[in-house]
Formats: C-alpha cells, sequence, structure tokens
C-alpha cells in the first residue's frame, strides 16, 4: 500500500522552496492485547502513509475528526514521538532518525503552540520565567540580556512587557495563549506548529489571536501548521489544506480550490458539516449527514478507510487502497484518495452506496432514514 | 401562557475575592414547541441562569422569578423539584463523558432515570424504554448496546444516550448546555438533527446555551444575546443576524472568520470581559464598544424595544430608531455587515 502511495508521491522540487517535507510517514503505537496469552501485540495506526509539504512563509491547515491523527502527525514533526517508519526532512535536513541530543539545536527552529492555555504554563512560575525558560535551555541569554529579550518579545505578541513578573493566573484565556506564542518566538523559529491554538477561546478572543498569528507571519516570514477542528477558522489562515481520516491524507489541495471543489465525499461531507452563521443559508443547505463514528484505528477498514461511512460507497471501495493523486482534471496541487470522486455540482447527500449495509456495519434509526 | 417565564433573576456568589454578580437581571420566556438560543461568551451568565432555574446552584444568593406551569422554580421545596428535574425539564450538558456515571452500564442509567419518577414501571418495561430511547437517537444494535458501558460507547454516541435520557420522561422543557462544543462538526451535525427531530416529533420547547453563533443559526427561533450577566439583545433569529442593534452582538458576528470574506483581516472586539466582581459602572461592554458615549460610561441602559418591534429588545443607547442606527454603523463599523448588504 505504501509503495503505491509512493509512486505517485510529488516530486520533491527542485528548490529549495519546500521547508517541510514529509514522506510516508507512519506512527503506529503498541496497544495491550485483549488476550494474555496471544504474543502478538495490536497497533493502532495513528497516522499511516502520509506525504505532505510546508512550503515557506506558508500555512499548511490540517482538518480531520477527532483520532484522524492530526495531533500525532503534529508531535511526529517535532520529533516528540519516534516515528515508525518514513522520513522527515526539514530544512534540507533528515531528521527523522536524529537522537535528541541532537534534535535539541533545531528545536529553537520549530517549536509549538498548544490548544490549552490553561495547561500548557506552569502556575507557579512567573511569566518572565516560561518565556525566558527558551533562553535558559539553549543558555544563549542570561540576566539583564535575557529579560530584555524577554520583554521584547512580550510587546511583540502585545503583552504589556511589565507583567514581566506576574503569574499566569493573572492573564485572561487569550493573554494566556499570547504567552505560549512568545514562548514560541523566542528563537524566532522558521516553522510553528500550532495545535489547536483558538479552539479554548471565546469567540472575540479568538479573532485577536488568529490576527496576532498573521501579523507574525508576515512580519518575521514565518511557517506554520495549523491543526483545528473549526474549518472556517482553517480556512481564514491556510493556504493549503490537508484533510486527514483514520492515519491517512484524503485529500490534500490549495484552500479556496478545496472550498469550491471538494472531491473527497469526506471533504464534501465535512465542508456541509460545519454550521454556519447566518439562518438563510442554513435552512436551505443540503447537508451530508454521516452516520456513524470514526472507525477503531487499530483495525481500519479495507480498501478505502471511508468507505463504511461514505454515501458513495461500491464495491471497489472495499477492495483497494484508493491513490492520492489528482481526480476529474484537477490541477496537480489538488489531490484527492478516491475512486467515485465527487464531481462539480453533485448532490451527495442523496446519494446510496452500492454494497450492503452488513458490509459497512452501518447503523440504524433516525439517522440512518435521514 | 409561556412555558417558562423567568422575571429579573438576580445570582450571586460569595467568594474570597469578593461577590461575584454572575446574573444580573435576567428576564425570557421559552413556549412550548420553541427554541431559545442564549449566546454568550464564558462568564456572561448563560449556564448559571439556567442552572439556577434547575435548582442547581448551592451557596447563591438568588433573587427573581422563575414560573414552570404556573409554580415558582426558585422557591420550591427539595422534593418537588426532584419531581420535575429530570420528568418535566431535560437537562444535556456540555461534556457527555462526565454526565455519565462511568460504572454503571448505560441502559441501567436510563432505567434508574425512568423508574425513579414512576416507580410503578417493571424493570423489564423499562429496560424496553430504553432500548426503544436509545434506537430513536440513532444508537446502531440498541438491544445490544444497552448493556455497554459508557467508556465503550464514542463522544457522539455518549452525548445521544444522554439525549435519550434527557427524553426518557417526555420532558416539556429540554434545556441543552453546550450540547455539541465537545464533538466533531459531523457528529455535531447528527446531535443537532436529532434533537430537532425529537422537538418536532414531541413538540418539547428547548433552551439551547451555547457560543457558537452557527449552531443558534441552525437551530434557534429566537436568541438572547447576554453579556457580563446580564441581557444585551434579544430578538428573532433573523432580526440577531441581519438587523441586530447592539454594538456587542454585532462584533460578535464581525469577529467570525466566515463573516469577514476570506483572506481580510478578522475583526475582533478588543480588550477582555470584565471581572464580574468590579463591574464598571454603566454599560458593562463599554470599554471594549466601538460606539461608546460618555452617557454609557456612566448610566446602565434599560433593555428596551427597538423601532416598533415589541420583539426586538437591545439594551444601548444609541437611537433605538434601525435607521439612524445604520447611519451610525456605516460610520462606526465602515462597510454594514456582508449579509445585511446582500439582502
Amino acid at each position: 500500500m505504501n509503495a503505491e502511495i509512493t509512486a505517485t508521491a510529488p516530486e520533491p522540487a527542485a528548490g529549495d522552496d519546500v521547508l517541510l517535507r514529509i514522506e510516508n510517514l507512519v506512527k503506529y503505537f503498541p496497544v495491550q492485547s485483549a488476550s494474555l496469552f496471544r504474543r502478538d501485540r495490536e497497533f493502532v495506526h495513528a497516522v499511516d502513509g502520509v506525504n505532505l509539504e510546508v512550503r515557506r512563509g506558508q500555512t499548511l491547515g490540517l482538518v480531520g475528526e477527532t483520532g484522524c491523527g492530526k495531533s500525532t502527525l503534529a508531535r511526529c514533526i517535532l520529533r516528540l514521538y519516534n516515528i515508525t517508519s518514513g522520513r522527515i526532512t526539514f530544512d534540507g535536513r533528515d531528521i527523522s532518525k536524529l537522537k535528541p541530543r541532537q534534535m535539541r539545536p533545531l528545536r529553537r527552529e520549530i517549536q509549538m503552540i498548544f490548544q490549552d492555555p490553561y495547561g500548557s504554563l506552569n502556575p507557579r512560575r512567573r511569566v518572565g520565567s516560561i518565556i525566558g525558560d527558551p533562553f535558559a535551555i539553549h543558555k544563549t541569554a542570561t540576566g539583564q540580556e535575557r529579560k530584555r529579550k524577554v520583554q521584547e518579545v512580550m510587546e511583540l505578541v502585545g503583552l504589556n512587557p511589565e507583567h514581566f513578573n506576574r503569574f499566569p493566573a493573572e492573564f485572561s484565556g487569550g493573554q494566556r495563549q499570547r504567552i505560549g506564542v512568545a514562548r514560541a518566538l523566542a528563537f524566532r523559529p522558521k516553522l510553528i506548529v500550532c495545535d489547536e491554538p483558538v479552539s479554548a477561546l471565546d469567540v472575540s478572543i479568538q479573532a485577536q489571536v488568529i490576527n496576532l498569528l498573521a501579523d507574525l507571519q508576515s512580519e518575521l516570514g514565518l511557517t506554520y501548521i495549523f491543526i483545528a477542528h473549526d474549518l472556517s477558522v482553517v480556512r481564514h489562515v491556510s493556504n493549503t489544506v490537508a484533510v486527514m481520516y483514520l492515519g491517512q491524507v484524503t485529500e490534500l489541495a490549495p484552500v479556496d480550490e478545496l472550498w469550491a471543489h471538494p472531491r473527497h465525499p469526506y471533504t464534501d461531507a465535512l465542508l456541509s458539516a460545519v454550521p454556519v452563521p447566518d439562518p438563510d443559508k442554513a435552512g436551505q443547505r443540503e447537508r451530508i449527514i454521516l452516520a456513524g463514528d470514526v472507525p477503531s484505528p487499530i483495525s481500519p477498514p479495507s480498501g478505502c478507510r471511508f468507505h463504511p461511512r461514505c454515501p458513495k460507497a461500491a464495491p471497489t471501495c472495499m477492495e483497494k487502497d484508493p491513490v492520492l493523486e489528482p481526480r476529474l482534471g484537477d490541477e496537480a496541487d489538488h489531490l484527492a484518495a478516491c475512486h467515485f470522486p465527487v464531481e462539480d455540482g453533485e448532490d451527495i447527500s442523496k446519494a446510496r452506496p452500492t454494497i450492503s449495509a452488513e458490509d459497512r456495519v452501518i447503523e440504524s434509526g433516525l439517522l440512518g432514514s435521514a | 401562557m409561556a412555558l417558562l417565564e423567568v422575571d429579573d433573576l438576580h445570582v450571586s456568589f460569595r467568594t474570597s475575592d469578593g461577590i461575584v454578580q454572575a446574573v444580573r437581571g435576567v428576564s425570557f420566556h421559552v413556549d412550548a414547541g420553541q427554541t431559545l438560543g442564549i449566546v454568550g461568551e464564558s462568564g456572561s451568565g448563560k449556564s448559571v441562569s439556567t442552572q439556577t432555574i434547575m435548582g442547581l446552584t448551592r451557596g447563591a444568593r438568588i433573587t427573581g422569578q422563575a414560573m414552570f406551569e404556573g409554580r415558582d422554580l426558585l422557591t420550591l421545596g427539595q422534593s418537588d423539584m426532584r419531581k420535575i428535574r429530570g420528568a418535566e425539564i431535560g437537562m444535556i450538558f456540555q461534556d457527555p463523558l462526565s454526565s455519565l456515571h462511568p460504572y454503571y452500564k448505560v441502559g441501567w442509567q436510563i432505567v434508574e432515570m425512568i423508574r425513579q419518577h414512576d416507580k410503578t414501571m417493571s424493570k423489564a418495561k423499562a429496560r424496553a424504554r430504553a432500548v426503544e430511547l436509545l434506537k430513536l437517537v440513532g444508537i446502531p444494535q440498541a438491544d445490544r448496546r444497552v448493556d455497554d458501558y459508557p467508556h465503550q460507547f464514542s463522544g457522539g454516541m455518549r452525548q445521544r444516550a444522554m439525549i435519550a435520557m434527557a427524553m426518557s420522561l417526555n420532558p416539556k422543557l429540554l434545556i441543552a448546555d453546550e450540547p455539541t462544543t465537545a464533538l466533531d462538526v459531523t457528529v455535531q451535525a447528527q446531535v443537532l438533527a436529532v434533537i430537532k427531530t425529537l422537538q418536532q416529533e414531541f413538540g418539547t420547547a428547548v433552551i439551547l446555551i451555547t457560543h457558537d453563533l452557527g449552531v443558534v443559526a441552525d437551530v434557534a427561533d429566537n436568541v438572547q444575546v447576554m453579556y457580563a450577566g446580564a441581557v444585551m439583545e434579544k430578538a428573532d433569529l433573523r432580526t440577531t443576524f441581519f438587523a441586530n442593534h447592539h454594538p456587542y452582538t454585532e462584533g460578535l458576528l464581525l469577529s467570525l472568520p466566515a463573516y469577514g470574506g476570506e483572506r481580510e483581516r478578522l475583526r475582533p472586539i478588543q480588550g477582555q470581559p470584565p471581572s464580574l466582581i468590579n463591574l464598571p459602572p454603566g454599560c458593562p461592554f463599554s470599554p471594549r464598544c466601538d460606539y461608546v458615549m460618555d452617557r454609557c460610561r456612566t448610566e446602565t441602559p434599560p433593555l428596551a424595544s427597538v423601532g416598533d418591534d415589541a420583539t426586538h429588545l437591545s439594551a444601548c443607547w444609541l437611537p433605538h430608531d434601525m435607521a439612524a442606527r445604520n447611519e451610525l454603523r456605516r460610520k462606526v463599523a465602515g462597510e454594514p455587515l456582508p449579509a445585511q448588504a446582500e439582502s
């Protein structure tokens, strides 16, 4: 399966334009087997053969449901997890096999912003020392110089530098997220992985933080990988969006192209499920309601992993893995992994799968008939 | 007469830092078969006001009235309240995992709920009812899953089980406090569809508390926008989105990415929500408001009707004549709301 994907993976571009390249990335987590006597272990297929590229100064959005592997992928890129197989090239250098000690200098260049602005800051340490940590760890600045640098970066993210000596509890959620951003920015990294950076914030504060991230990107030429479950936010910040399902990329396209011509039925369903803050449009939209939940990543479905929930599923989908490639004459940068891609203007909310319900293990009841 | 009529509700808590005025004079009503959406940010008092109605805020100082079918819920004794809670007013909470007991089977928890309120029903009958309810909310193989523990359910299934439990006694009113916030969009769509279908079938009134204006646009009939423990604006769904009056409602809508156009900068509301211990004098939104006038900083505006529309209320000193308000909107916020421009 992996071999098939490799064959069609985009050829490495000659230019130095690509900051991060992920090739055939696989990450399995072992799980305790149910039986005491069985020696063979089972694995959670968290990330299963992902190929992606991130260009300098751009934002790659990663979307998908809970458990699709987007956070695992992010943590693999930072090498917070050891990867099972595959290759990660950062700034022309293969970092997939580096030891933690070798990885450390590179951490200045790859940083992360976490979802929870409450859990990611130590409540017993002062803000100045939290933001100063990177300088302490990398032994680049001490004493007054460190303080000056910390205050500089605090100012950059819109915090009052005089609040240097306060504790995280004295800040609101939005300001705490700014502290997280300041810490990530301490060394002016090249790549920042933002894992749900605004989902814990209130609507009016979300917009402040998104604007801040956009300003910093244009000022400092940052590259982002932006993970969020809120698709309207992803649409706003991303240049390219990758849709993930059960550890695999099902569709990859420039943001406007993806919204205009979703090819994968999963993308189509995902986009149609987003609540639109407009009562007129909310009523008339054909919403594709997917049956059921995401299957277990321990034993993913055969063939196309989406087939048990797909309204267009056909027998082929159960047998053959679809290849991630341009479909229906799309440009080379719009890839979809589907045997029966959605045509422009096609309404799949009325589509019915041509495989039996037993094969799909579909649920009955209110939603099955809706 | 309205099914639930809340009048001038005040709730405050004594804490070591001072008195937190969580709800400050909130009035609203819900009619049978209607959905009221309550929108607001964290700390706006939207959850506290409904929890108080259900008698779930212990140790709070409560004044006001909450008439439910002729009885004031705020003065009702514990045992009377217990008969209403669950049976006549159902409730769904945000976090479906912590609202189900991890140690008991899902079916058992629904059966207990039914038998608690109807002691004459046999166990077997209650169990059959539980299976029927789980089927109704779309749990696959309900007759088998009824014996599962909560951890064997996925997040969306747990929330559906919660809905099944809340609906088990055919309540007249369902209070859903952020029912889809913890769920994925695809599952959110399923859960909202279940709530809507059940409402149509049984004529249940719904109070939906959410911060997501997209969810409100999808299911609500009327919308109440809350800020710092008070109601800022109240109107029907279309008015809230297309002809709102209060700058806070406008600010909430403008700060959404879906509203601000594709690559444009977002337009956030500046600043932070106020502390509920030391509220600024005058309008609580005045420190963050783009339209602020001198009067706003000293006098609290009353909730008054906008134009001739008695159902559209706004607590703001800006002219209550919509033409004058729109003129101001153009001056301060630039172009009108995109949705308004279209219509």
